[in-house]
C-alpha cells in the first residue's frame, strides 16, 4: 500500500479518529458521547495495530525492524520509521495506557469535550512518533509536537493555577530541545545525514561529541525531569488532568530516557563516559533530594510528581552505569514507572473526583467505605516502594546492581532512596487509607465504579505479572542492549588507557 | 557603437510590463469613472497580479540581462518576485471587504498596489545600484501613500507622515552609501563591483557598504532602524498593515541578499560582522519588545523585527545554504502573516473593529475554526514542529550551523523561545479564557486567504520537498 506500513498505520490511526470526532456537530450529551466512544474505539483499535506490530517484532535481533522510509524534506532526511527493542515496549506502553486515559477522562471531563479527546488522540499520534522516528529531525519534530496538545490539555482543563504551570511546561521543556535542534544540524553538517541507523555507526570526533552531548542533555534532562531542571513537573502535575498526569508521568518522562539509550549513549559514547560521574552525581541528588521533598508534601498529585523524579534518578544512574544490567534495569524501570505512575494518579483521580480535593489532610480512613479501592491503592504503592513482587522491585534492584558494579558509593546512597521511597509512599497510604473516617465529607464516599475498577484491574495484574515474571520485557531489551555495549567497550577502553598513560 | 540606440529585450521583464501597462489603463479608467469604479478595480488588480504570476512562471529558465544589464532575472529573482505577486494579491484579497466598511474604497488603493508591486519586482531584479534605488523609491513612495490612505484618521495619516519622514532619510543613506560604493570601485553594476573587490578594501568602500546596509536595514525594519515599524504598523489601515507585513519584506531581503551575496562577496568578512550585529539585535528586540504589547497589529510590527533578524540568520552566513534559507524563510513567513492578519481582519462587530489582545479572549468557543487557525499560525511564527515556521528556522539555523556561526544560532534559538512566551499568551486568551460577544461572519476574500495559509502551515509537513528543492535553485542561481 504506497510502502506505507504499520508504523505509519499506528501515527495514522489516531489522527482519523480525531478527525471524526471533529466532524460531531454540535455541544449535546449525544455529541459528547459519540466522541467518547469514538476516541476510545480509535485507541483500542491502535493498542490492536500494536499488537499486531509486536507479533511481527523479533526480539532476538537488535536490527531496527518494521522499517519504512519516505521521501521528505532533503535525500538525507527522510520520513523513516521503524522500532528496534527499545523503542517497541514504549509504543506498546503508549497504545496501552491510552484506553485507560479516554475512560478515566469518560465522566471527569464536562465542558469542551470534544477537544479534549482531540487533543489526547494528537498526543498519542506524536508519542507513538517518538518512539517510532528512524530520523533525528523526525525525532525531534514529534518530540516537540506533542508539546501543543499537552500544553493546551493543562491549560484548557486544568486546575486553578493552570496557565503558570502550562505556561512553564512549555517553555521549559522548549528551551531544552532547541540546543538539541542545533545539536542534531552539527550532526547533519558533520555526518551527512541525520538516519539514526547511519549515525549510530557514525563516530564524531570527540570534542565534537562532548559540545552535542551537553547540547542533548539539555533537552533530556528537562524531560526526564533531573534534578535540579524538574521544577515544571509538580506544577504540571497538579494542575494537569487525571488522564494528563497518567500521559505524562507514563510516557512524557519516558521520552528523556528513551533520547539517552537512543542517541545520548550510543552515539557519543566517549562524551558519556566522560560525563558519567555529573550524570550520577544529579541522580542521586535526585533521588536523596526529591524523596526528602515528597515527604513533606500536601499534596497528593505532587508527592507522586516528586516521588517520579526520584525515580527517573534510578533510570539515569542505570543507564549510565554503562553495563548490561544497569541499562536493562533502567529500560524495565521506565516500563514500570509507567505502569505505576499512571495506576497512582489514576488512584488520585479516583478520589478527587468524588471529592474535588487533593489535599491529603482531606482524606483518612478511606478503607471503611472503600475497601476495592484500598486494595488497588496499596498494591500500587508497594510497587512504588519497590516491593519484591511487583514490577518496581525489577527495575530498581537491576539500577542498582548496575551502579554497584561501576560505583559502589552511587549504590550506596541511591538504595538510602529506596528507605525515603518506603517512606513517603507507605506515609502517604497511611494518610489516606488508614485511620478512623471521621471526617464528615468522607461520609458518603462510594468504592470504585464499574469503569474505575476497569481502569485499575488489569494494571494490577501487569505490576504484579511483570513483578514475578520481568523476563519477557527484559529478553526484548537484551538484544539492542548487547550492541550498545560493544559499541561502550571501545570507549571504555580509551577512558582506561588514558587513565593507565596518565599514572 | 550603436548599442545604445538596440532597443533592449523587454522580455524578461515581462511581467512588470505587463503591471506598468495594466497601472496606467487603471489610472485611466479610474479617473474617468471616479469612485464608483472601485470594486471592479480590486478585480482587475488581481487579474493583472495572476497575469503577471503568469508570465513569470513563462519566463524560460536560465539567468537572463537585460536593459544594458542593470535589469536581471534568475531562478531567485523569479523566486522571490513569485513570494511578492502572492503577498501583493493578499494584500489586495484582504483590504476589499475593510475598505468598502470604512467608506475609504477608493480606487486609488488597487493601482497603488500595483505601482508598489512593480517597485518591489524591480528592486528584486536590479543589477545595478540605480536600478536599485528607481525600485526602491517607487516601492517606497507608493507605501507611504498608501499607510495614510485612511486619510481623515489621524493615526493613519501620522502613520504615513512618520513613514515618510524615515524612510526618506532611509533613502538617503542608501543613496550615498551607493555613491561611495561607485566612487571606490568605480561602477554601479553589481557584477562589477563584485570583480573590483579583491584582497584589502578602502576604507571608504566599508562606510559605503555600511550606508547601504542601513537604508536596507531600515526597509525590511530590522534593528535598531526598526523604529517606524510599530507606530506604521498600528497606524495603517489593517490590510495595509498586512500588505506591509508581507511584500515589502519579500523584497527587502531579497535586495538584502543580492547586495550583499552578489554584489560583496568579495568582502564577506566585513559585512557579515554588520548582519550579525543586525540579526541578534533584530531577534533581541522582536522577542522582548513583544511581550508588553497589548495590540496585535503592534505585536504582529514586532514579531515581523523579530522574524527578519532569523531570515538575516541566513543572508550572515554568505553561503547557498543561507540563501536557501532566506528564501525558505520568507515563503513561510509570508503564509504566516498574511493568515495573522486574516484573522486580526476576522475580528469585527458591526462597524466596530477589534485589535487588542483581549478581544480574542475566548474565540475558541465562538469561533473554534478562526481559533484554530491563529493557534497554527501562532505556533508556527513559534517555531513548534510540526508546523511550517518550524521548518523555516530550521532552514536558517542549519545553514547557520554550517557556516560555523554557533553563536548567533544560540542566541537565536534563545531568543526563539522568548517569543514563544507572547505567541503563547494569545493562545491562552484564546482557548484558557472565558469567550466574549461572537464576531461578525468574516467575508469570503478573507476567509478564503485564511484557509490557504492555513492549509499551506498545518499540511507543509507532508510535503517540504518542492519547495526546498525551489529556493535551493534559486540559491545556486545567485553563486
Amino acid at each position: 500500500m504506497l510502502g506505507f506500513g504499520i508504523l505509519s498505520g499506528l501515527l495514522v490511526l489516531p489522527l482519523i479518529g480525531a478527525a471524526f470526532i471533529l466532524t460531531l456537530r454540535g455541544d449535546s450529551e449525544a455529541a459528547r458521547a459519540n466522541a467518547r466512544w469514538i476516541a476510545l474505539a480509535t485507541t483500542v483499535l491502535t493498542f490492536l495495530l500494536s499488537l499486531v506490530a509486536w507479533s511481527r517484532f523479533d526480539s532476538a535481533s537488535s536490527a531496527f525492524q518494521l522499517v519504512e522510509s519516505h521521501a521528505w524534506l532533503t535525500d538525507t532526511i527522510r520520513f523513516k520509521l521503524g522500532v528496534d527493542g527499545f523503542s517497541m515496549p514504549f509504543i506498546l506502553l503508549t497504545t496501552f495506557l491510552m484506553p485507560f486515559c479516554i475512560v478515566a477522562s469518560w465522566e471527569s471531563i464536562s465542558h469542551r469535550v470534544k477537544e479534549y479527546f482531540v487533543a489526547f488522540l494528537v498526543l498519542e499520534m506524536t508519542m507513538i512518533g517518538v518512539f517510532a522516528a528512524l530520523d533525528l529531525v523526525l525525532f525531534y519534530l514529534f518530540f516537540e509536537a506533542g508539546l501543543i496538545p499537552m500544553f493546551l490539555i493543562i491549560g484548557i482543563w486544568g486546575g486553578k493555577r493552570r496557565i503558570y504551570a502550562s505556561f512553564k511546561f512549555f517553555l521549559y521543556t522548549l528551551l531544552g530541545s532547541v540546543l538539541m535542534l542545533l545539536a542534531i544540524m552539527a550532526m547533519y553538517w558533520a555526518a551527512g545525514t541525520t538516519d539514526i541507523p547511519t549515525l549510530l555507526k557514525f563516530k564524531f570526533a570527540a570534542n565534537l561529541q562532548t559540545w552535542l552531548w551537553l547540547a542533548f542533555f539539555a533537552s533530556f534532562a528537562v524531560k526526564m525531569p533531573m534534578w535540579p531542571v524538574h521544577t515544571w513537573l509538580p506544577d504540571a502535575h497538579v494542575e494537569a488532568p487525571t488522564a494528563g498526569s497518567v500521559i505524562l508521568a507514563a510516557i512524557l518522562l519516558k521520552m528523556g530516557g528513551y533520547g539517552f539509550i537512543r542517541v545520548s549513549l550510543p552515539m557519543f559514547p566517549d562524551a558519556s563516559v566522560y560525563f558519567a560521574p555529573l550524570v550520577y552525581s544529579l541522580s542521586v541528588i535526585a533521588i536523596v533530594y526529591t524523596s526528602l521533598v515528597a515527604l513533606v508534601q500536601q499534596d497528593m498529585k505532587k508527592l507522586i510528581a516528586y516521588s517520579s523524579v526520584a525515580h527517573m534518578g534510578f533510570v539515569t544512574m542505570g543507564l549510565f552505569s554503562m553495563n548490561p544490567q544497569g541499562i536493562q534495569g533502567a529500560m524495565f524501570q521506565m516500563v514500570s514507572h509507567g505502569l505505576v505512575s499512571g495506576a497512582l494518579f489514576l488512584c488520585v483521580g479516583v478520589v478527587y473526583d468524588r471529592l474535588h480535593t487533593r489535599e491529603i489532610s482531606a482524606y483518612g480512613g478511606l478503607v471503611e467505605r472503600m475497601p476495592f479501592y484500598a486494595v488497588a491503592f496499596l498494591i500500587f504503592t508497594m510497587a512504588n516502594v519497590g516491593l519484591p513482587g511487583t514490577s518496581g522491585f525489577v527495575g530498581e534492584f537491576l539500577t542498582l546492581i548496575g551502579a554497584f558494579r561501576s560505583n559502589p558509593w552511587v549504590a550506596f546512597f541511591a538504595a538510602s532512596g529506596v528507605i525515603l521511597s518506603a517512606a513517603y509512599a507507605l506515609w502517604l497510604y497511611r494518610r489516606v487509607v488508614y485511620g478512623a473516617l471521621t471526617k464528615p465529607s468522607l461520609q458518603t464516599m462510594t468504592d470504585l465504579t464499574g469503569r474505575e475498577m476497569l481502569t485499575l484491574v488489569p494494571l494490577v495484574l501487569l505490576v504484579i505479572y511483570y513483578g514475578v515474571q520481568p523476563g519477557p520485557i527484559l529478553d526484548t531489551f537484551a538484544a539492542p542492549t548487547n550492541a550498545l555495549m560493544q559499541g561502550y567497550q571501545a570507549a571504555l577502553e580509551t577512558v582506561k588507557t588514558a587513565a593507565v598513560a596518565a599514572h | 557603437m550603436n548599442t545604445a540606440l538596440v532597443f533592449p529585450a523587454l522580455g524578461p521583464a515581462l511581467p512588470e510590463i505587463i503591471l506598468a501597462a495594466g497601472a496606467l489603463i487603471l489610472v485611466l479608467f479610474g479617473a474617468f469613472r471616479g469612485e464608483r469604479s472601485a470594486g471592479a478595480m480590486n478585480g482587475v488588480a488581481l487579474v493583472l497580479l495572476a497575469l503577471a504570476f503568469v508570465a513569470l512562471l513563462m519566463l524560460p529558465s536560465g539567468r537572463m540581462e537585460t536593459m544594458s544589464g542593470s535589469f536581471v532575472v534568475d531562478s531567485f529573482a523569479k523566486f522571490m518576485k513569485a513570494l511578492t505577486l502572492i503577498a501583493s494579491a493578499g494584500g489586495v484579497i484582504l483590504s476589499i471587504d475593510y475598505m468598502r466598511r470604512e467608506g475609504i474604497n477608493r480606487f486609488e488603493y488597487p493601482i497603488l498596489i500595483i505601482l508598489c508591486t512593480i517597485g518591489m519586482l524591480m528592486v528584486i531584479s536590479a543589477n545595478d545600484l540605480i536600478a536599485l534605488y528607481l525600485g526602491l523609491e517607487l516601492l517606497s513612495l507608493s507605501s507611504y501613500v498608501i499607510a495614510a490612505f485612511d486619510r481623515d484618521n489621524v493615526r493613519s495619516t501620522e502613520a504615513g507622515l512618520k513613514y515618510f519622514v524615515l524612510g526618506a532619510l532611509s533613502s538617503g543613506m542608501l543613496l550615498y552609501g551607493a555613491s561611495l560604493v561607485y566612487g571606490f570601485t568605480g561602477s554601479v553594476s553589481f557584477p562589477t563591483i563584485a570583480a573590483s573587490l579583491h584582497g584589502t578594501v578602502s576604507n571608504g568602500l566599508i562606510f559605503g557598504l555600511v550606508f547601504v546596509a542601513a537604508g536596507i536595514a531600515f526597509k525590511i525594519s530590522a534593528v535598531p532602524f526598526h523604529m517606524w515599524t510599530p507606530d506604521v504598523y498600528e497606524g495603517s489601515p489593517t490590510p495595509v498593515t498586512a500588505f506591509f507585513a508581507a511584500a515589502p519584506k519579500m523584497a527587502g531581503m531579497a535586495m538584502a541578499t543580492r547586495v550583499f551575496v552578489y554584489a560583496f562577496p568579495g568582502i564577506l568578512g566585513q559585512w557579515q560582522q554588520i548582519i550579525v550585529f543586525i540579526s541578534i539585535a533584530s531577534m533581541v528586540l522582536g522577542s522582548f519588545a513583544a511581550i508588553g504589547q497589548r495590540n496585535l497589529k503592534r505585536l504582529m510590527a514586532y514579531s515581523s523585527i523579530g522574524n527578519v533578524g532569523y531570515a538575516l540568520i541566513g543572508l550572515a552566513t554568505g553561503t547557498p545554504e543561507g540563501v536557501q534559507g532566506v528564501a525558505i524563510y520568507m515563503a513561510i513567513y509570508l503564509a504566516m502573516t498574511l493568515g495573522s492578519f486574516a484573522v486580526i481582519l476576522g475580528l469585527r462587530r458591526g462597524n466596530v473593529m477589534f485589535e487588542k489582545i483581549e478581544d480574542l479572549s475566548g474565540i475558541a468557543r465562538t469561533h473554534p475554526v478562526l481559533a484554530f487557525c491563529l493557534a497554527m499560525m501562532m505556533f508556527s511564527l513559534a517555531g513548534i514542529p510540526p508546523l511550517a515556521g518550524f521548518f523555516a528556522k530550521f532552514a536558517v539555523f542549519n545553514a547557520a550551523i554550517k557556516a560555523n556561526l554557533v553563536t548567533l544560532a544560540v542566541i537565536g534559538v534563545v531568543t526563539s523561545v522568548v517569543g514563544a512566551y507572547y505567541y503563547l499568551r494569545i493562545v491562552k486568551v484564546m482557548y484558557f479564557d472565558e469567550p466574549a460577544e461572537r464576531y461578525d461572519a468574516m467575508p469570503a476574500g478573507v476567509k478564503l486567504v485564511l484557509a490557504l495559509s492555513s492549509v499551506f502551515v498545518v499540511l507543509y509537513v507532508l510535503v517540504p520537498a518542492p519547495l526546498n528543492a525551489a529556493a535551493a535553485a534559486a540559491a545556486r542561481s545567485l553563486f
